[in-house]
């Protein structure tokens, strides 16, 4: 099914006998349920960008490699740098709009910036009723009525079917600098990003492989900004972190925040991929207990991607700590999503039964 | 502005809830005399004032949680009450709610700056927020202009923002966690040291929605280093349409300031006479602030400069040091005393997008002429947060309804140019009834479905943000 439009999309939820599986560009199948496909591919097209206010609303199957090019002709972007899936999950297909705003999907630049829900302004969908809502809106600043485009960011179609998506985006940025440490443990590590975050220098990526291109430990941090700036924090983070060893300097290095973005280091590789959710500083100790075939930190050490054997429950191994893990690549006998204390998934269960009664969209992806 | 019928029979049962509450509580943190709880009659929207049933005041998050479980028991309306300096009446009681404030918890739990956060009880304010930090070269983003006063509560529910927001964003960009009690007594954890909740963004949701989902006990929030300094260029222009276009040129040339602000004519006026600031006489004045290292910040400036001189300035001043920007934005800092010197006034808060700026002053001007009212405009101009001033005078009979009548017009205005109702002040019970011109019923039966799942019996600051006939089955059930 690949409805034209809002109302059309509407009669088809109305009308479905049974599960219905959501998909933008079918490029994220993270979790599983089964069900009639449902695309908003052809929901596509931009509506409105007003360079001048900092605002792009456009339809949920839109490429986001449509939205990105129309940015950056006005040298524009989208700050929070939404990771592409398809290396690391091995999916063909277009990433889409909706796609990325129901999976939350943000990259390196969410440790500065904040993450894609703090971009989306506003949403339109439809409810496992068939209901149309809209939610938020194309301004700034908006406190009218609850905020469910923070709701519907990662729900996973779960709460319903993103017609339509309005985000912030920022002004692109001159140049980019990455500073580079090397031969750390990852408790130096984490220890050399935090320091880097908390100061004035404003670090937009911070990211550490124990495992770099030729095999050793690297860890990098990205600054971005007018040249003249970029030197000046350049220099005064090399004399910051100077207890940690030499920093390199690298000029204009976008293609490795790509691969840190995108996970590419895992690609090629057989097993299960974790994203597990952290307070950096306990980052370290938790990669301890993993046991994992590989590993690499992002956020300062609060984003740690695992690479592990198949079917082994890294849930298990990390036992009770604070934060969240999903099985995005692979299979295992737990759920996908990191199952929630009883409170919390009394109120998620309420919400779904209220949104989508029948519960008939993306029926158990998020468990 | 229309509450609901207190309930009878709640006012007839006073003495037992007031017995009950104290038994779990100590005595003097349960407050029923009548002349004490007129204390708690208002919030900053003091047009509207009713004292509470009784008012109490917790002290940890168990004793937040017994008094919901017995007034969820009992059947007793309960309004949450930051430091109460809502502009939107979101505290304002009824005759029959016990009032929940947490103005007795403001302890810090833990300061982690490795991990870049603070964990705090919400009855702390703002700016003793900071305060906590700053020592340590740290500060927490969000600044309300009630900055002083108001409690990380309120901030939550309010979503609070403030003049540094477009840089920074606003509360619900640098909230990670909280400790929440539900209304039947349930005490939930969402969130907390790590990035991105897991599940449902609850945390989304909770953050705005007025204290009508639960109370916020305890909040872990990101602090950051705070930059290196920070200047203002202060520019005036004869016309608005100009200056909007400064902002907009600005804003394409790369540069992020972290402050756009916006004056007009009547504001400046009335600011002049009252703080003397030096600012010019002009159409539309702008302050646009930028952060950094001094050289960072030269160059920014330089930037700045060179846009705002092409559209011929009639006036253009840079700070040279921490002297010059104080008396920058002495001016602005004043305008709301300012203008509350000349009249009473009500103030506005509706976001447009920022391309209809110009539109949307010309239409506030003639309004102002057709209702008879002088309005001031103060602006975030960056975002498109408008904080039209409608001056009126309280002792005059009808001046305050005619005021609020030409409020909802430009609110009006601000969603048919495709804003909102409120950009950071909330809905309370001054927008509530304006809620439909923005949504269309099914908007808002899923926003109300959302509290029934939080709170099914509706007894948590129930008469707010929903047009009362909107809400009415739901409270009467």
């Amino acid at each position: 099914m690949q409805p034209k439009s809002e109302e059309d999309l509407s009669q088809m939820i109305i009308g479905a006998n049974g599960p219905l599986r959501i998909t933008g560009g079918g490029t994220r199948p993270i979790g599983h349920c089964d069900g009639d496909a449902l695309s908003t591919a052809a929901l596509s097209g931009i509506s409105l960008y007003e360079p001048g206010a900092l605002t792009i609303v456009a339809g949920a199957g839109t490429p986001i490699a449509e939205i990105e090019e129309t940015l950056a002709a006005e040298n524009q972007r989208l700050a929070f740098e939404p990771m592409d899936h398809r290396v690391l999950l091995g999916t063909k297909g277009t990433p889409t709009l909706g796609g990325m705003a129901a999976a939350n999907v943000s990259g390196p630049r969410r440790i500065s910036v904040g993450a894609c829900r703090d971009f989306m302004l506003g949403v339109r969908f439809v409810d496992g009723q068939g209901t149309i809502i809209k939610n938020g809106g194309r301004v700034m600043k908006n406190v009218t009525g609850y905020d469910l485009v923070k709701l519907m960011a990662g729900s996973y179609g779960t709460l319903g079917v993103l017609t339509e998506v309005s985000l912030k985006v920022l002004p692109n940025v001159e140049t980019t600098a990455t500073l580079r440490l090397h031969g750390l443990t990852d408790r130096q590590a984490v220890q050399a990003l935090s320091a880097a975050l908390g100061s004035p220098f404003e670090a937009t990526g911070a990211a550490h492989l124990p495992k770099g291109a030729d095999g050793d430990p690297v860890t990098m941090l990205r600054i971005e900004g007018f040249e003249a700036s970029i030197k000046y924090r350049a220099e005064k983070l090399q004399a910051l972190l100077k207890p940690f060893g030499t920093v390199d300097v690298a000029w204009d290095d976008a293609a490795t925040w790509t691969a840190i973005r995108d996970v590419t280091a895992f690609a090629d590789q057989p097993g299960n991929v974790w994203r597990i959710s952290a307070k950096p500083s306990a980052a370290p100790e938790l990669v301890a207990k993993l046991d994992a075939t590989a590993v690499q930190y992002d956020w300062g050490g609060g984003l740690i991607w695992a690479l592990a054997d198949e079917g082994r429950d890294l849930r298990a191994a990390l036992g009770d700590f604070e934060g969240h893990a999903t099985l995005v690549r692979g299979h295992a006998e737990v759920p996908a999503f990191h199952p929630e204390l009883p409170a919390l998934a009394t109120l998620t269960n309420g919400l779904r039964a209220k949104f989508d009664p029948r519960g008939i969209l993306n029926p158990g992806i998020m468990t | 502005m229309q509450m609901p019928q207190p309930s009878a029979s709640v006012i007839r049962r006073k003495d037992q809830i007031v017995a009950r509450l104290s038994e779990v509580l100590p005595r003097d943190a349960v407050i029923s005399d009548e002349h004490e709880t007129r204390a708690y009659e208002c919030d900053a929207l003091t047009a509207y004032k009713c004292p509470p049933l009784c008012a109490v005041l917790p002290s940890s998050t168990k004793e937040v949680s017994d008094v919901l479980r017995i007034c969820h028991e009992l059947g007793v309306p309960v309004v949450p009450r930051g430091s109460g300096t809502s502009l939107a009446g979101g505290a304002l009681p009824t005759a029959d709610c016990v009032i929940l404030g947490v103005a007795k918890m403001n302890d810090v739990i833990e300061t982690n700056y490795d991990d870049r956060y603070i964990r705090v009880q919400t009855g702390r304010t703002n700016l003793s927020v900071t305060g906590a930090v700053e020592g340590d070269g740290f500060f927490y983003a969000p600044d309300p202009s009630s900055q002083l006063a108001c409690a990380i509560a309120g901030n939550i529910a309010m979503n609070s923002g403030g003049a540094h927001c477009l840089k920074y964003g606003v509360t619900t960009n640098n909230l990670m966690g909280v400790t929440m009690v539900l209304m039947d007594g349930t005490v939930v954890e969402i969130g907390g040291a790590h990035l991105d909740a897991g599940g449902l963004d609850l945390l989304g949701v909770i953050c705005g929605s007025e204290g009508q989902l639960g109370v916020v006990t305890e909040a872990t929030l990101r602090i950051l280093h705070k930059p290196e300094g920070a200047r203002p260029v202060l520019m005036g222009y004869d016309n608005s349409e100009v200056a909007g276009q400064v902002v907009t040129d600005i804003i394409k040339a790369g540069i992020l300031p972290v402050a756009i602000e916006f004056m007009d004519r009547p504001c400046i006026e009335a600011t002049e006479a009252f703080a003397k600031a030096g600012y010019p006489m002009c159409e539309a004045l702008l302050i646009v602030e930028v952060e950094g290292s001094d050289a960072e910040i030269d160059a920014q400036l330089k930037l700045i400069m060179e846009i705002a001189a092409k559209h011929n300035p009639v006036e253009l001043r840079e700070a040279k040091d921490a002297d010059e920007a104080g008396r920058i934005w002495l001016g602005r800092k004043s305008a709301f005393g300012a203008m509350g010197q000349i009249n009473d006034y009500m103030c506005l808060d509706g976001t447009i997008p920022v391309s209809s700026l110009p539109f949307v002053l010309k239409r506030i001007g003639e309004m102002s002429k057709e209702f008879g009212l002088d309005v001031g405009n103060v602006f975030h101009a960056g975002d498109g947060n408008m904080h039209p001033l409608i001056l009126f005078d309280a002792n005059k009979p009808g001046d305050l309804e005619l005021c609020e009548e030409f409020g909802a017009e430009i609110l009006k205005l601000c969603v048919e140019v495709g804003g909102c109702l409120t950009g950071e002040h909330g809905v309370g019970i001054e927008k509530r009834d304006l809620m439909n011109v923005q949504f269309a019923p099914a908007d808002l039966e899923a926003q109300m479905a959302v509290k029934d799942i939080f709170d099914p019996a509706w007894l948590l600051n129930a008469a707010k943000v929903f047009p009362l006939d909107t809400s009415q089955p739901r409270r009467a059930a």
